[in-house]
């Protein structure tokens, strides 16, 4: 192939690249909450057990984020390349 | 030259096999082509129906004062799904949904764990079947406890109308708390426990089956398979964990439905 109209070729699915871009926004968030938890029990420990069923409920709603991110490459990759 | 060429003359014999999507839709054992087509998924789920049957009446059959090992934990289980609802949802009306929330637990831990048993290697819950269940049990549940409590009419306006709201976002509110309260409820619950337990197997097999690739292909590569074969066993103890994490989420949300539905003002 000519030199001067293609120098570098990758292939592959965009989607491979998705996920990690899906993973992100709730990274961030599960940092925050999970953060925020250990910080409050540290402030009330009498509250833990309170505080982490508190924080499982948090993370269930932040996780499910994730997890559409990872059902998208099954759901849009098998029409698109 | 791309990567798959580079590494493809190396392993004309062994094949790498990526985990897809077509695991979870295995082919018939019986009754194939009828509505009633009986997969490995299947057998599966009915293994570990079978195995929480006895796992329950073997651990309450004989039970003494002072507990033996197998009791106690039993009697964890038991007494941590009932600290949980009565945490959650309050001493009196806790209570009564203890059963519901014993059997949401115990039924989903046990299909999660299977996906970690050798030669069974897969989630009786990553089908979507399994978790819409729970979903739905979960979902009458909590509109059950909510009408018994306040009846129907109460019921709805205490789950549509937040208190508080000023009349004129009535109309808005409530269609925004109709959509989250009764569709994305129940779907959520269904997504959540249905994709971890996929992404767990999916995980799991890539591991396992990069190592099998990396030992046999004889190469430079198979220096690589102790490290993978040590990631495989990791991730199965994280997988165990993921089981119980979330039939805890199931239960603990569920729990937290049914006690929005019964409290007395929002």
């Amino acid at each position: 192939m000519d030199a001067t109209t293609v120098l570098a070729e990758i292939n592959g699915n965009i989607a491979t690249i998705g996920y990690g871009l899906a993973a992100i926004g709730p990274a961030i968030g599960l940092g925050i909450v999970v953060g925020k938890t250990i910080e409050s029990t540290a402030r009330q420990p009498e509250l833990a057990g309170r505080l982490q069923t508190l924080m499982f409920i948090g993370v269930a709603f932040i996780e499910i984020l994730a997890f559409i991110g990872i059902a998208t490459p099954f759901i849009f990759g098998t029409t698109g390349a | 030259m791309t990567q798959a060429s580079i590494i493809a003359p190396m392993a004309d014999e062994v094949e790498f096999h990526p985990p897809s999507i077509s695991d979870f839709f295995p082919d018939a054992l019986f009754f194939e082509g009828t509505p009633f087509a009986f997969t490995r998924i299947n057998m599966i789920q009915v293994i570990a129906t079978v195995l929480l049957v006895l796992f329950l009446i073997l651990g309450t059959r004989n039970l003494r004062v002072i507990p033996g090992r197998f009791q106690q934990v039993v009697e964890f289980g038991f007494g941590f799904v009932r600290g949980q609802a009565t945490q959650v949802i309050g001493e009196k009306e806790g209570k009564k949904f203890v059963p519901l929330l014993t059997v949401i637990f115990f039924g989903v831990l046990f299909f999660n764990l299977m996906g970690i048993i050798p030669g069974l290697n897969i989630q009786g819950t990553s089908v979507i079947g399994t978790p819409l269940l729970f979903a739905v049990v979960a979902y009458v549940g909590f509109i059950y406890a909510g009408i018994r409590k306040h009846g129907f009419g109460r019921f709805m306006k205490n789950s549509l109308v937040p208190g508080g709201v000023p009349g004129y976002l009535v109309p808005i509110i409530s269609i925004i708390e109709l959509i989250s309260t009764f569709v994305f409820r129940p779907v959520s619950l269904t997504l959540r426990l249905l994709l971890n337990m996929m992404v767990g197997h999916l995980m799991l097999v890539l591991f396992f089956g990069a190592t099998h690739f990396f030992l046999l292909s004889f190469n430079a590569l198979t220096i690589l398979s102790p490290f993978t074969l040590a990631l495989g066993f990791a991730f199965t103890l994280f997988e165990i964990f993921v089981a119980f994490l979330q039939a805890y989420v199931f239960m603990v949300l569920t729990a937290v439905y049914i006690q929005l539905a019964v409290a007395d003002e929002h």
